[in-house]
């Protein structure tokens, strides 16, 4: 990769002229831009692994419960419908590529783009947390199937249900919260990319957030196929 | 305004190059200055005195603990353990008992998860990580003030916790106990409490990590680093991966006692082994987070103060990310009972393993020492009290490790006894040699050595008189967190809470030599001890941006035969002949 400070030094003269990634100059216990970015970027990793690790807490949850009563998982996870399930993961997986453009649009500095592009994503997000509330969450709520102590499904098949109830919000609600999170995230980005704020030579953000937006796709589509496919 | 991180706004002037101690304006202004600042020496000083004051509340809690412990308790309590304890004298045994659990809580809970986690990397840490790599200030300055907060936010759930009556499920949080006793409320806030303080640990983890990898100064190595560096990087690593663990049991813990979902609940079909899982896996690798900081400690004080090359470096630093490693590999020592067998004697097995680098470290302090030039000054002694008492520490932990002695062994006193030679023999003793290695170049002022030896002489004698004791009265079978025993174990155990009045005396003769310094101790040099490490080539009290010049690393750390200290003259710190000198690294 180019290096930043290499094209960044044609800032001078064009002052307050010049779009605010032009501008950005690196903080000052930073020698170089390039450093900023790979600290920031070394940052957004290590974060990462901390994700991997929550949800490793419950993916193992489930792996346990899954062993102790095959049959309430099994039976639980037919009352899904695997088409909901198929049409987020396809949502997300649509929201994780413009996301991709998004990135690669501020670094060739096409900003329209950049915008349609993390728009897109936006509206992915809300189409994902729509489809899980209005078709999943609401009529199974309504109908009874809730976790723990709050379960009131009069025509549970086996004992332990509600446990499985409980594994299932639990899981896809610590995944809907960060789809929440990664749209608070996105809406914050269209703001600032509006501003001028990415640029070929500035798009720390958008990569981190880019990054973040990634292991939630991820984590669905591990969800997906434990949660849905497998009986 | 602080020393800027804004970018776009920031012009080098001079107002940044005073000394960071240096108020700004007046009091409402230097307030503000220090609640908004993102400078790490400023950050690591609010550290510093918040969780030295959670040290205070977990201490007192414990002194009450001794207090109650004075007598039996069998019948109802009299004399000085009934005053001290709510009802007063001839309250029943039962409320006795209850208000005991619950300061055993608090004590616990205070004590690990807001005074010695954050403890040292959070205060010394991140006051010297960047000092000692050069650098201006850590990786993410931001995210360094937000973990403060985030520490000062939790702390309060704690406090509020204290203020309304505590909680009584033991620092553990065992399932079905944590779900079920009563103080809704309270547990709900001490679980958030914990969560919350997770994130900031993982704050500080996370930045030092990065600052590590990207904040070193022109000609420092990976081997170039000071030791406390290494020992530092290895307890973020920890932080880092553990953190997320405990983070998410507790969320699920909390979904439990409020929801009641049934995961952790054997009522509802749970599983509270799990629970026990899920809690060791973070609970055992961050005993880890407490001890490496206080060992990083210990290896520059041992060299600076002894003149003498660090023996075995590399294998004192590897042996520090080896620790880092096994941590994750033997949390199910703590559940021999409630696991299989094999399980059982694999995981014993594991624990045997961690003897090995912390039997590295300790053969290369003592090696180190050898034909030093010792110098017998606070830090230096605490240096001293723990290899002694870390080292009783560590091998009372290796029957308790063995399966066939820990069956007789388990839930005694004789735990909490190896639990606390570790805990305060070894990261107490060496936050406080750190506190007093590194005070003059913290404030800027010298403490009373005379004095701080009276204190550091009364918390040994007293820290062995309260704990050696609790070996005996384990090994004889006193159990652990009851609040009433027979009356065989009498003598001992007043002689233990006498013990803890000496070991209190002692914090006092301390806390009064850090204020007296504080108001008139005398100046600091630039460079006290000799040191050779980068934090003593700043201004005796550092600049707000640390370095006058950014600074380049000629010498390794411990170069003592060959190097002037920094700020030093050459006939206070004499160079043996350099044709004896062996250049070997």
């Amino acid at each position: 990769m180019a290096t930043f400070d290499s094209q960044a030094s044609d800032v001078a003269g064009d002052g307050a002229k010049a779009p605010l990634w032009k501008r950005y100059k690196a903080g000052h216990h930073w020698r170089t831009q390039d450093d900023e970015f790979d600290a920031a970027k070394i940052g957004i990793w290590l974060f990462l692994a901390t994700e991997v690790l929550l949800f490793s807490g419950l993916f193992c949850a489930y792996a346990v419960f899954r062993m102790l009563y095959p049959e309430a998982i099994s039976a639980g996870s037919g009352y899904l419908d695997w088409r909901f399930g198929f049409s987020n993961t396809v949502v997300l997986l649509i929201s994780s590529f413009t996301m991709a453009m998004a990135i690669r649009d501020v670094q060739l500095n096409r900003q329209r783009w950049a915008t349609i592009n993390l728009s897109i994503t936006w509206v992915c997000a809300a189409l994902f947390l729509a489809i899980k509330f209005i078709f999943e969450y609401g009529p199974k709520w309504a109908e009874g199937k809730r976790p723990g102590n709050l379960f009131d499904y009069a025509y549970a098949s086996t004992s332990h249900e509600h446990v499985w109830w409980s594994i299932y919000y639990m899981s896809t609600g610590v995944h809907a919260t960060h789809v929440l999170i990664g749209m608070g995230l996105i809406a914050w980005l269209i703001y600032r990319q509006r501003k001028g704020a990415y640029g070929p030579t500035h798009f720390t953000m958008m990569e981190g957030v880019g990054l973040y937006w990634h292991i939630v796709d991820l984590v669905w589509i591990f969800l997906f196929p434990l949660l849905y496919l497998v009986h | 305004m602080t020393t800027v991180d804004r970018a776009l706004d920031h012009v080098h002037d001079d107002h940044h190059d005073v000394p960071y101690l240096t108020p700004k304006g007046g009091p409402v202004a230097t307030v503000w200055d220090w609640m908004t600042t993102v400078d790490h020496k400023k950050i690591g000083v609010m550290y510093l005195f918040s969780v030295l004051f959670m040290f205070f509340l977990g201490g007192v809690a414990a002194l009450m603990l001794r207090i109650e412990l004075l007598e039996p308790t069998r019948q109802t309590a009299a004399g000085l353990t009934g005053a001290a304890f709510a009802g007063g004298e001839g309250s029943s045994v039962g409320a006795v008992g209850q208000f005991y659990n619950t300061v055993m809580t608090m004590h616990g809970a205070i004590m690990v998860f807001m005074f010695i986690v954050p403890g040292i990397p959070a205060s010394l840490g991140n006051f010297f990580l960047p000092l000692m790599l050069g650098a201006k200030d850590v990786a993410f300055p931001r995210l360094n003030l937000a973990s403060w907060y985030v520490y000062v936010f939790g702390s309060m759930f704690g406090v509020y916790v204290i203020l309304t009556g505590g909680v009584d499920t033991g620092w553990t949080f065992y399932t079905p106990y944590s779900t079920t006793t009563d103080g809704q409320p309270q547990v709900v806030a001490m679980i958030l409490a914990v969560f919350v303080l997770g994130f900031s640990s993982i704050f500080t983890g996370l930045n030092f990590i990065v600052t590590v990898h990207k904040l070193r100064p022109p000609g420092m190595g990976w081997f170039d680093m000071p030791l406390f560096i290494w020992a530092l990087y290895a307890t973020s690593i920890i932080q880092v991966l553990a953190t997320p663990v405990i983070g998410v049991t507790f969320l699920l813990l909390l979904f439990e006692r409020l929801f009641q979902i049934g995961i952790f609940d054997p009522g509802l079909g749970g599983d509270p082994v799990l629970f026990q899982h899920f809690f060791w896996f973070y609970s055992h690798p961050v005993v880890y987070v407490m001890i490496l900081p206080a060992m990083g400690i210990i290896s520059e004080v041992l060299a600076i103060h002894s003149r003498k090359r660090l023996f075995g470096y590399r294998a004192i630093a590897f042996s520090s990310l080896a620790i880092a490693a096994v941590s994750f590999l033997v949390w199910g020592h703590h559940m021999f009972t409630s696991q299989g067998e094999l399980a059982a004697m694999i995981f014993s097995a594991l624990t045997f393993l961690v003897a090995i680098p912390t039997a590295v470290k300790v053969f290369n302090w003592i090696a180190t020492l050898y034909k030093g030039s010792i110098a017998w000054n606070t830090p230096m002694l605490y240096a001293m009290q723990f290899l002694f008492l870390f080292s009783i520490g560590g091998l009372t932990g290796l029957p308790l490790g063995a399966l066939s002695t820990d069956l007789h062994l388990h839930d005694s006193y004789f735990v909490v006894a190896h639990f606390h030679y570790v805990m305060f023999g070894g990261t107490v003793i060496a936050f406080l040699s750190g506190i007093h290695h590194w005070w003059p170049k913290m404030f800027g002022r010298m403490y009373n050595e005379f004095w701080a030896k009276i204190g550091c002489a009364l918390v040994f004698v007293g820290f062995n008189v309260t704990f050696f004791t609790q070996f005996f009265l384990g090994t004889q079978g006193m159990p652990r967190r009851y609040a009433s025993y027979v009356d065989e174990f009498t003598t001992l155990h007043q002689i233990s809470t006498y013990g803890s009045w000496v070991l209190a005396l002692g914090f006092v003769v301390h806390l009064f030599v850090f204020i007296h310094s504080l108001i008139v101790g005398e100046r600091a040099p630039q460079n006290p001890w000799g040191g050779l490490s980068l934090e003593w080539e700043t201004d005796p009290v550092p600049l707000e941006h640390n370095f006058r010049h950014e600074p380049i690393c000629k010498h390794g750390p411990y170069d003592f035969e060959t190097t002037v200290p920094p700020g030093c003259d050459e006939k206070d710190f004499p160079l043996p002949p350099q044709d004896e000198v062996r250049t070997v690294h």
